[in-house]
């Protein structure tokens, strides 16, 4: 007999918007799971949640920010960073999570991400990566490996795929991890110590996208390949970047691979209009000048 | 008596069968029964093993099973955090 | 509300157009803005980011226009009134963002110092040709407003009245500046922050419980919250319903874009800014706005000279398009001539609100300097003549 659901709430629930499940997310996709291992972060790191805004771009991923019940944004495709730069910068108390996935982050929204990581804004990003654009029916995305057989490559991908951490790290990020779907907990500790850093953090997390991009690669389903990564996966904290590209079907470095200290955006344009400006320098704009 | 219990929210479910797979006691399996869309969802075989330790809730990529652990029941009016 | 007086720079100035932009922002309560450096109107953020400082707020240069035109966006979610500020080719890059404040109802202003295109075009020389990219540059059916100054005093004025309308609708306010305009220098007088009237956010007073983000309420601007306010709000591109929740039904698409055009249309009165002279008896009216209308104030003198019976429509708001002005006096008059820096644009909207009632002339320029009073005064001597 099936259970019915009883009076208790699942510890995920108050972070979600329950009208509006169930959600569009595939039979098997990850992306869900990366919700759970962040609600979990939410309530381990005791996050003011009024304090908590949540920017996502377009694409599968994209849709996280109508599913949690924060200050949720869905921008326009590859622009959640500089949306969130903006967030953070008019209202530095604000605690800002990017959520979006490969192709936003990466492809159209390339750009943002390196320069993002070299000012070192206080940004939580959190990249669910499904090596493939989703969304749109499977194409080739900048993460897919070579080899790899998509809508857009039908004969197989052969154009070299960006290692994200090792680009993030390069570009100047203060935390930069690596998980899997199925390192949920440890996916949830990642982050929360990113919350914990001031400055531009990096989370990856490899997914399953069964019904793009692991059927036409004949890696069966969501289930068959989370127990690849469990099979595959290698923990290798503080491993350099440079090591950890991903392959088709080789080993996938997991890990904490950068945790580092510079002072971030802010920090450092507060210290330059104090030295330049000295008392002159104004902080904070008054309130009333917008609302009244 | 069992440690813990599972609650499962059978119209959420998609059956991708991450909850069976990875419960650490075993506690589940997918059933033969329908959700309204189709899916199979899962329920308990083992209850007496249920230590609910939540793995399962962890994994569920639809929010649509949890564990809780004996004693804890109505816990979560969910802080993490929230004023 | 009256401004803040931290940021009004009260005196008499001898400044260009993009500077008296600047301080125009600033006495709006302006206190974030993002751009991405293009001539002609990197001076204003130049300014802004030199002056921003000591008065309490942010300016940060992106790595490219599609940044700057959501980094603002963001910023105004965060709390603040902001900015951009570019020229054509970044104006291209940045519709997709114009669609998301249409659509997002995300009150903002982005300056756009018109120089001769298309592409890289003519960076240091004038034109009007972007006043259909304004109106119509992003995908689908929205509303926007746009305003035209033809001075630096105007520069300043109106873009408060930029900021202030931005507010009021929840509007995206393209401030359509040219290069004339932009580097003319001319006396500024700002006032004392307490002569100046500033529309405050609309931000609601409702519970968290009582509070629909997209809840229409009679004037059909909804009430804003901030992030960070215990709300927990959503923003989409995506169509949306009253509390903000995507729905892909025609019915919710119907009523949202209905509303986003009515919240405009239905104020169009309030919004339309003109300035008129010897329209009552004229035989010719020239219809002008931007640089062009002060040479067309030299043609119509000109004429006048002459004995020509010419009057001046000059549009300060061309957005949404003042159509019923020009209803009112085409069937008054021979001819409407309408010089613009460009092939033929704001003149088709001329045509169409005229109805046939007046003869339209276009006095088309390709941009990269201005029409000659002479050009001008050749078409209305010619119109009068019909």
């Amino acid at each position: 007999m099936l259970n019915i659901v009883d009076n208790t709430v699942n510890p995920v629930e108050p972070f979600l918007r329950s009208d509006r499940m169930p959600h569009i997310w595939c039979p098997g996709c990850g992306i869900g799971t990366t919700v759970n291992s962040f609600a979990r972060a939410l309530i381990d790191s005791k996050i003011d949640l009024e304090s908590l805004a949540l920017v996502s771009g377009i694409g599968c991923t994209g849709r996280v920010a109508g599913y949690v019940k924060l200050d949720s944004f869905h921008t326009t495709h590859g622009r959640a960073i500089p949306f969130a730069t903006g967030l953070k910068l008019a209202n530095p108390k604000l605690n800002v999570v990017v959520y979006s996935g490969d192709g936003d982050l990466s492809a159209i929204g390339g750009n943002h991400l390196i320069h993002a990581a070299r000012r070192n804004i206080d940004l939580k990003v959190i990249c669910v990566n499904n090596l493939i654009y989703a969304m749109t029916g499977g194409q080739t995305a900048p993460t897919t490996p070579g080899h790899a057989t998509t809508s857009t490559n039908p004969y197989g991908t052969f154009e070299p795929a960006f290692n994200l951490p090792h680009l993030v790290e390069a570009a100047g990020a203060v935390y930069v991890a690596r998980w899997t779907t199925f390192h949920v907990r440890q996916l949830a500790r990642s982050i929360s110590e990113a919350f914990q850093k001031k400055g531009f953090s990096f989370i990856e997390v490899i997914s399953p996208c069964p019904t793009l991009y692991q059927r036409r690669n004949k890696m069966g389903d969501g289930l068959d390949t989370m127990k690849y990564y469990k099979e595959k996966s290698k923990v290798k904290h503080g491993a350099p970047t440079s090591e950890v590209g991903l392959t088709l079907n080789g080993e996938i470095a997991v890990g904490k691979f950068v945790d580092r200290d510079r002072p971030d955006y802010q920090s450092m344009m507060r210290a330059q209009y104090v030295e330049s400006l000295g008392e002159r320098y104004i902080e904070e704009p008054e309130a009333e000048c917008v609302c009244g | 008596m069992a440690k813990g219990r599972v609650s499962i929210v059978v119209e959420r479910c998609k059956a991708c069968g991450f909850c069976v797979e990875f419960c650490p006691t075993h506690v589940l399996a997918l059933s033969s029964a329908f959700n309204s869309k189709g899916y199979h969802p899962p329920h308990v075989v083992h209850p007496e093993k249920c230590s609910g330790c939540d793995l399962c809730g962890m994994y569920c990529p639809d929010f649509a099973i949890y564990g809780t652990k004996a004693g804890e029941l109505k816990v979560n009016k969910a802080t993490g955090g929230e004023k | 509300m009256k401004a803040d007086p931290h940021g009004v720079l009260t005196g008499t100035h001898f400044i260009d157009g993009d500077h008296a932009c600047c301080e125009g922002a600033l006495a709006a309560g302006a206190r974030f803005a993002a751009g991405y450096p293009i001539t002609p109107s990197t001076e204003v953020v130049e300014r802004f980011a030199a002056r921003v400082p000591t008065v309490g707020g942010t300016f940060i240069q992106m790595e490219d226009e599609l940044a700057a035109s959501i980094t603002l966006q963001g910023a105004v979610w965060g709390g603040a009134k902001a900015f951009t500020v570019t020229s054509g080719p970044g104006f291209s890059l940045m519709m997709e963002h114009i669609g998301y404040a249409a659509m997002t109802e995300t009150p903002c202003v982005f300056v756009d110092v018109q120089r001769g295109g298309p592409s890289t075009g003519l960076p240091t020389l004038p034109a009007q040709a972007d006043m259909m990219q304004a109106r119509w540059g992003s995908h689908g059916d929205y509303e926007i407003i746009a305003l035209c100054p033809n001075s630096p005093q105007e520069c300043f004025d109106l873009t408060i009245k930029a900021f202030n309308m931005a507010e009021e609708f929840r509007v995206p306010v393209m401030f359509m500046m040219d290069e004339v305009v932009g580097h003319m220098t001319e006396k500024v007088v700002i006032p004392a922050a307490d002569e100046i009237e500033v529309v405050p956010r609309k931000h609601t007073r409702k519970s968290v419980e009582d509070y629909l983000p997209y809840g229409s309420n009679g004037d059909m601007v909804p009430e804003m919250a901030h992030a960070g306010e215990g709300y927990k709000f959503h923003v989409t591109g995506l169509t949306h319903d009253e509390r903000g929740y995507p729905n892909m039904t025609p019915q919710t698409q119907d009523k949202l874009v209905r509303r986003l055009q009515n919240k405009i249309r239905s104020a169009a009165d309030r919004i339309c800014l003109f300035e008129e002279d010897g329209i009552e008896g004229a035989d010719v009216v020239v219809v002008s706005y931007g640089i062009t209308s002060r040479v067309a104030q030299r043609a119509v003198q000109m004429a006048r000279e002459r004995g020509l019976k010419v009057g001046k429509l000059r549009l300060i708001t061309a957005w949404p398009f003042p159509e019923k002005k020009i209803a009112e006096v085409a069937p008054k008059v021979k001819a409407l001539v309408v010089p613009e820096l460009n092939l033929g644009q704001m003149v088709r909207e001329v045509e169409r609100a005229a109805q046939g009632k007046a003869k339209t002339v276009a006095i088309p320029h390709a941009g990269g300097g201005v029409h000659s009073p002479d050009q001008i005064l050749n078409a209305i001597v010619e119109a009068s003549r019909c």
